[in-house]
C-alpha cells in the first residue's frame, strides 16, 4: 500500500525532476559521507553545544575578572598573573600533578598482572571476569570514595577493628587525610580504568608471535620482555592517560580522605566557584591545568611513540 | 561474620605491599605456566600465582565497598568494630525521609531522560559509524569521546558558566544535559560494537528487496541491535543515577540522590542513614551494570565490548 504511493510519488516528481527535493534527494544517494554525516549530525551539534562552547565560554571568563557580584568584561591577564604570583598555585598545581602521575603508576603496576591474566591464563570464563572487573567502576564514585573514609577514618574499620582483635592500642592517625589516603583511594576508584584497555591490548597480541619466540630460543622471561611488554605499550599509555587526566582535577576524593595535607587543584577551583566567589579566577585555573595536562600528555604521546619507533 | 571482616584490612594492606612484588614474579612464572600448558596441557603450578593475585585484586575492588552494606545493618550509630547487633532501624529512617525520597525521584526522571536522549543519539552516531564511509571518521570518534578524558570538573564549571551567561537557572535540565554529554561517549562505545557484531549483509539484503531506510531500521537493525539498546539504556542511566562532580555544580534547589548523600555526610549521627541509603544504590547499580554488562557482551565477543 504504501509501497504503491511512494512509486507513485517518485514517478510524479520525476516528470519534473529539476525540483528542489528531488535534487537534494539525488545528491543525498550519490554521496554516502552526506548520509553518514547526516545520521551523525544530531550528536555532533549536541556535543557542540554542550561541551565546545561552555568550554569556550570558560576561557573567556578566564580573562575576565570578578567585580564583587558582578564580572568585569574587560579583557585582562590579571588571573593569570595572580597564578604566577602566588607561589601556592603553582605549589598546588605541581603536587596535584605529583599525586595524579604517582596514583596512575600504581593503578598500572596493580592493573597490569590483572589484565595479563584475563587475557592470557582465563580460558573460559572471560566475560565473567570482564564484567566483575567492569561493574564496580560503574557504581556510584561518591560512594565508593566514601567507603574509604569509612575504612581509614581515625575510629573506622581498620582501627576499631585492629583495636578489637588486641593488635593496636590506640587508633591510628596517619591512616586518613593525608596524601597516601587520596593515592590510594584513586587508585582504587580507577581501576577498572586502567585494566580494560591493557586487557584490549594484551588480546590482541597474535599468539603466533609468542611462539615463534619460543621456537627461537626465548626463554618466558625474554619473550615476555621482548614481545609481550612492548606489544602491550598502546594499552598502557591509553589506561596511563585515562587514570592521569580525570585524576588531576579531582575534588571529591582530596575533600573526603584528602585532610588538608592531601588537597589538589581541584579543591581550589570548587571553592572559586563556592565559597570564594571568585569564577574568573577558577575559570583561569582550570584553563592553565588543562593546558598543562595536554603540554604533559602530548609530550609523553611523542615520546614514547618515538622510543617504540626506535626499537622497531 | 567478624572472621571474614577481621582479616579483611591485613590481606588488603598484605596486597599493596606485595602487589609490586607480586607483579614482578608472576610475570616469570606465568610465561613458563604458558609453555607448559601448552606442551603438557593443563599445568596448574605456574598460573596459580596469577590465580590468587587475580583474587586478591577482585578483593581490593570489592570488599571496600562491601563495608557499607555491612555498617547499615549494625546497631550502632559509629561506624566501627566490633559490630553491636542487627538492625533494620536505618533503612526505616531512609524510608521515612521525604527529602530523600525527593531525591531518588529527580534522579529517576533525571537518569530516565538522559538514558534516553543519550542512547538515541548514540545509536545514530553508532550508526553512521559503522555503516557509512565518512572521511574524518577517527578525528570524529575522538571527538565524541572527549568528555571521557576531560576532567569532570572543567566540564562542571564549563556549563555552569554558560548557563550563568545564557541565563538559565540551574535546575534537573542543567544535570539531565550535563549527563547526556557525558552519557554519549558511552551509548556510541556500547552500540558500536553491537552493530559491528552482525552481518551488516542482512541490511543491504532488505534494502535491496525494496524496503525503505526507516522500515528496514525498524525491522532489521533495530531487532538485532536491541541488546545493545537496552544495554545503553540501562548503562547511561546508572551513570547519571551516580554521578555526582557535574551535579554538584549544575544542581539547583532540587537535587539528586548523590548530592542529597554528599549533604549528609556534614552530619554525624546521619551517617548510618547514609550508609543503608549508599547499600541500596550500591546493590541497586550493581544488579543494573551487571545485566546491562551480560546483555551488550553477549554473542559480541571478549574482544568486542572490551573497549571501555
Amino acid at each position: 500500500m504504501t509501497d504503491q504511493t511512494q512509486t507513485g510519488g517518485a514517478v510524479g516528481s520525476y516528470t519534473e525532476n529539476t525540483s528542489l527535493g528531488f535534487r537534494v534527494r539525488s545528491v543525498f544517494l550519490k554521496h554516502e559521507w552526506l548520509r553518514g554525516y547526516t545520521l551523525l549530525s544530531p550528536t555532533l551539534l549536541v556535543m557542540i553545544c554542550l561541551m565546545c562552547v561552555p568550554i569556550f565560554m570558560l576561557v573567556a571568563y578566564s580573562f575576565w575578572t570578578q567585580n564583587y557580584l558582578d564580572i568585569d568584561k574587560t579583557f585582562t591577564f590579571a588571573n593569570y598573573e595572580a597564578f604566577f604570583q602566588k607561589p601556592i598555585y603553582v605549589a598546588l598545581m605541581m603536587k596535584s600533578i605529583r599525586m595524579s602521575l604517582f596514583c596512575t603508576a600504581v593503578t598500572l603496576v596493580l592493573a597490569y598482572p590483572m589484565a595479563y591474566f584475563i587475557a592470557f591464563k582465563v580460558k573460559s570464563n572471560k566475560l565473567v571476569w570482564l564484567i566483575l572487573i567492569t561493574v564496580p567502576f560503574w557504581t556510584s564514585y561518591l560512594l565508593r570514595v566514601f567507603a574509604w573514609k569509612v575504612i581509614l577514618g581515625y575510629n573506622g574499620v581498620i582501627n576499631s577493628g585492629l583495636i578489637s582483635l588486641g593488635l593496636l592500642s590506640e587508633p591510628l592517625q596517619f591512616l586518613l587525610y593525608n596524601p597516601t589516603a587520596v593515592v590510594l583511594t584513586l587508585a582504587h576508584a580507577w581501576a577498572a580504568f586502567a585494566i580494560l584497555p591493557i586487557y584490549v591490548s594484551l588480546e590482541k597480541i597474535d599468539r603466533s608471535l609468542l611462539e615463534a619466540a619460543t621456537d627461537l630460543g626465548d626463554t618466558p622471561t625474554e619473550r615476555f620482555w621482548r614481545v609481550t611488554w612492548p606489544l602491550s605499550m598502546p594499552g598502557m599509555v591509553a589506561a596511563g592517560l585515562l587514570v592521569f587526566i580525570p585524576t588531576v582535577g579531582d575534588y571529591v576524593t582530596p575533600r573526603l580522605v584528602g585532610g588538608t595535607t592531601g588537597i589538589m587543584i581541584g579543591n581550589i577551583v570548587q571553592s572559586q566557584f563556592g565559597k570564594a566567589n571568585n569564577w574568573p579566577m577558577g575559570a583561569a585555573l582550570s584553563v592553565i591545568s588543562m593546558i598543562l595536562i595536554t603540554i604533559l600528555v602530548v609530550t609523553f604521546i611523542t615520546s614514547t611513540t618515538r622510543a617504540r619507533a626506535k626499537s622497531a | 561474620m567478624t572472621d571474614t571482616t577481621e582479616d579483611t584490612p591485613k590481606k588488603k594492606k598484605a596486597m599493596s605491599m606485595t602487589a609490586e612484588a607480586a607483579a614482578a614474579d608472576e610475570r616469570g612464572s606465568q610465561d613458563a605456566g604458558f609453555v607448559q600448558s601448552k606442551h603438557a596441557g593443563h599445568h596448574w603450578s605456574g598460573e596459580a600465582p596469577m590465580f590468587i593475585y587475580a583474587v586478591w585484586y577482585l578483593a581490593f575492588l570489592y570488599i571496600p565497598v562491601m563495608f557499607l552494606p555491612l555498617f547499615s545493618f549494625n546497631d550502632s550509630i559509629y561506624v566501627a568494630f566490633p559490630l553491636k547487633g542487627f538492625t533494620l532501624q536505618w533503612y526505616g529512617d531512609m524510608v521515612d525521609n521525604p527529602a530523600l525520597l525527593r531525591a531518588l525521584e529527580n534522579s529517576v526522571k533525571v537518569g530516565f531522560g538522559v538514558a534516553m536522549a543519550s542512547t538515541f543519539l548514540g545509536m545514530f552516531a553508532a550508526k553512521a559509524m559503522t555503516r557509512y564511509y565518512m572521511p574524518g571518521k577517527g578525528p570524529i570518534t575522538s571527538f565524541i569521546m572527549l568528555p571521557l578524558v576531560i576532567p569532570g570538573i572543567v566540564l562542571g564549571i564549563a556549563l555552569l558558566v554558560i548557563s550563568n551567561t545564557m541565563g538559565m537557572s540551574l535546575s534537573l535540565w542543567t544535570i539531565a544535559a550535563a549527563h547526556t554529554l557525558i552519557g554519549v561517549p558511552f551509548a556510541m562505545l556500547v552500540m558500536v560494537s553491537r552493530l559491528e557484531g552482525f552481518d551488516r549483509n542482512l541490511e543491504e539484503a532488505s534494502l535491496d528487496l525494496g524496503e525503505g531506510v526507516v522500515q528496514t531500521f525498524l525491522r532489521i537493525t533495530l531487532p538485532l541491535a536491541w541488546p545493545g539498546i537496552l544495554a545503553s539504556v540501562l548503562l547511561t542511566f546508572t551513570i547519571s543515577f551516580d554521578e555526582f562532580i557535574l551535579a554538584f555544580f549544575l544542581a539547583g534547589n532540587e537535587v539528586t540522590l548523590p548530592i542529597y548523600i554528599w549533604s549528609q555526610l556534614r552530619f554525624p549521627n546521619r551517617l548510618p542513614m547514609v550508609l543503608s541509603l549508599g547499600a541500596c544504590v550500591l546493590v541497586f547499580s550493581f544488579f543494573i551494570v551487571t545485566f546491562s554488562e551480560v546483555m551488550r557482551r553477549r554473542g559480541v565477543g571478549p574482544q568486542g565490548g572490551a573497549a571501555i
